[in-house]
């Protein structure tokens, strides 16, 4: 199940291209996920995490939403 | 979202300061997330309604199209979201919450608040 990490890492990686991401978590479930993007810079948390949320494009939630939790921590990159 | 779940929503969060919508109840969470952050309302001596998403499918997805949030629980003060698991837990160890609160006049017990800050830093 390893596969889904990585599957979640292009789909941050494709949203924001200089972000340092690093995604753990093996049961393709339960995943956490700490991004350190310029894009995040004056936004709130919630806003960055929205963001991530969207890059996600839907693997997160409803009936076929693979992923039913990500821990996610959010950092400006400087 | 249908009209009703959109109308419900908005009435529970409008006439309740706090709200927390969660998977299971405030005495039987049945989700690890949902669970850690009715223990942290509880053990603060906050007042707050529960929803239970698990026992209404519309709203477990309106709730998620209602705030564009996608996971669950979702905390609610004085009719606005604050937020998920994540960002509670990080409010409540960097104090936000506390400020967040008291600015919203909701009574909470504040020495209860230091002792989970104090547990985990």
């Amino acid at each position: 199940m390893a596969i889904e990490a990585q599957v979640i890492k292009d789909l941050i990686i494709e949203a924001f291209p200089d972000a340092d991401i690093v995604v753990d978590g093996a049961d393709g479930v339960h995943m956490s996920a700490i991004i350190s993007a310029y894009e995040f810079a004056g936004k709130s948390m919630i806003a960055q995490h929205r963001m991530v949320f969207a890059a996600l494009k839907g693997k997160m939630d409803g009936p076929n939403g693979e992923l039913h939790a990500l821990a996610l921590t959010t950092k400006i990159k400087a | 979202m249908s009209d009703i779940a959109r109308a419900l929503i908005k009435e529970t969060i409008e006439t309740n300061d706090v709200v927390l919508y969660m998977k299971g109840t405030s005495s039987m969470p049945q989700c690890g997330f949902s669970s850690r952050i009715a223990g942290v309302l509880n053990f603060i001596d906050l007042e707050w309604k529960d929803v239970n998403v698990l026992a209404d499918e519309e709203i477990r997805q309106g709730i998620k199209d209602f705030s564009d949030w996608p996971t669950i629980p979702q905390l609610y003060v004085k009719g606005e979201f604050v937020g998920g698991c994540d960002i509670i837990t990080d409010m409540m160890i960097s104090g936000d919450l506390d400020t967040l609160l008291e600015e919203n006049n909701v009574s909470f017990n504040k020495e209860a608040a230091n002792k989970v800050r104090e547990a985990n830093t």
